[in-house]
């Protein structure tokens, strides 16, 4: 009788899990464009660093991984201080709160829908912009397999930089002070990663299964953090 | 003229188990100030509570207590049946804010909320909702385009799509024409006529059969 009345709960999670899924990807995609935007301040970015050092391609090649890594975590950060901030406003967030579905795997679902809509594209963007940086045609690929490993943990790391500051009207600044020091990390592995290729010292997999345990950990231990700063919201 | 057939729709109730939501010496603190202090009532089945008092005396913070989304400095809130379901999963709360995402349309935020919510209680179609609501003819309008009257309607519309039995308003009448606060009315009535709870928060006269707790201002 137990395990008959508990077996319905299951398939109501997944209904409200992916109904939560389907919202955010909707509206993630009326907002200006959503996908594009990002994509387009990474190339702004990525041309600001170009004209900066100059036209010295030799010099460009060699740190166009940095460039492009720099530029990935600012265009991923970007907005992200928001992901609680405009369901906090509107009242949704106490919705969700009450809505008996566990707060982690909300937070979880919503790092889901904003790495698809903005890491995702990043990385998929990001050997186009190595070629306009005359990064070696070898390292292409591995610049966009450390970005498509690195980006969800930018992306979780800020959720919990987004539940901190969620009811600050002008908490971008504070998001950003609070999580890119916590994001050097990645960076440090995602730039030596991109920057391994054939022919350098490092071989590929080192510091990219490093990359790989750091979005791991931040999967696993993120949701939590991100759902206990919601939680300490009300009181 | 609004008559009580509208709702006809509504299921009727069955198979009903005694409810009975009770609070006793309730205090609740916002920013280190005790807004609501030693405050017991008790609500059975099929009653309302109208929660009345001026401007800060804790109205919203009663409510927002009552949904589990303040935490109690004091006292103790019980809900039978003990069915393992928190109060907080088997009440709407209805907010100032319309908790309703501005560039999705109405019909897209209902069937978002209907999932969300859904305590396996079931309830109404998104569409015979809005229809109850009048909203029929700006389902498939972004919420940013409505009125702040069709906001709240919708936002209301959420009681219908999924069943909960307990219902928190807070100024559920706010931006609502005449007939729509007579439509609210009517479709409150039903809900406690199938067994149902409602805890409102107004300044208006809410046309309830039920108690009413008349909160102090404090200086």
């Amino acid at each position: 009788m137990k395990n008959g009345h508990d077996a319905p709960v299951s398939p109501v999670l997944g209904a409200s899990l992916s109904a939560l899924f389907v919202r955010e990807m909707r509206a993630g995609r009326r907002i200006g464009g959503g996908t594009s935007l990002s994509v387009v301040f990474f190339l702004i970015l990525v041309t600001l660093t170009a004209f900066a050092v100059g036209p010295d391609l030799a010099l460009l090649g060699k740190i166009a991984p940095a460039i492009l890594w720099i530029s990935g975590l600012l265009a991923t950060l970007l907005g992200l201080d928001r992901l609680f901030q405009a369901d906090h406003e509107d009242g949704s967030l106490d919705l969700l709160l009450t809505s008996g579905t566990p707060l982690e795997l909300i937070v979880l679902v919503k790092c889901l829908a904003h790495w698809i809509l903005t890491g995702l594209p990043l990385a998929a963007a990001a050997p186009f912009f190595g070629l306009m940086l005359d990064l070696p045609t070898s390292q292409l690929l591995s610049v966009t397999l450390s970005l498509v490993a690195g980006t969800p943990a930018l992306t979780l790391i800020g959720a919990i930089g987004a539940a901190l500051t969620v009811s600050l009207r002008r908490g971008g600044l504070l998001f950003a002070v609070l999580i890119l020091p916590l994001c050097v990390p990645v960076l440090i592995f995602g730039v030596a990663a991109a920057g391994a290729g054939a022919g350098s010292m490092v071989p590929f997999a080192t510091p990219f299964l490093i990359l790989c345990a750091l979005t791991l950990v931040a999967l696993a231990s993120a949701p939590f953090a991100a759902a206990i700063a919601l939680r300490q919201l009300n009181s | 003229m609004i008559e009580e057939g509208v709702i006809s729709s509504a299921r009727p109730a069955r198979g009903l188990i005694i409810m009975q939501l009770s609070a006793s010496r309730l205090t609740v603190e916002r920013g280190g100030r005790i807004v609501v202090s030693n405050l017991s009532f008790v609500l059975d089945a099929g009653r309302s509570l109208t929660v009345t008092g001026p401007n800060g005396a804790g109205k919203s913070t009663l409510l927002r207590a009552l949904a589990g989304l303040l935490p109690l400095s004091g006292g103790t809130i019980s809900w039978s049946p003990l069915s393992g379901a928190t109060l907080s999963e088997q009440a709407h709360y209805v907010g100032h804010a319309d908790a309703l995402k501005g560039l999705l349309t109405v019909a897209e935020n209902l069937a978002f909320l209907a999932a969300m919510l859904d305590a396996g209680n079931g309830g109404m179609p998104v569409a015979t909702a809005l229809a109850e609501f009048g909203l029929s003819h700006v389902a498939n309008l972004p919420v940013t385009y409505l009125s702040a009257g069709q906001k709240r309607r919708a936002a209301l519309a959420k009681l219908l799509v999924t069943k909960r039995p307990v219902w928190l308003l807070d100024e559920p009448l706010s931006a609502l024409d005449a007939a729509s606060q007579a439509l609210l009315a009517v479709i409150m009535g039903a809900h406690l006529v199938q067994g149902g709870m409602i805890v409102a928060a107004t300044h208006a006269r809410l046309d309830l059969a039920g108690q009413e707790l008349r909160l102090g201002a404090r200086p």
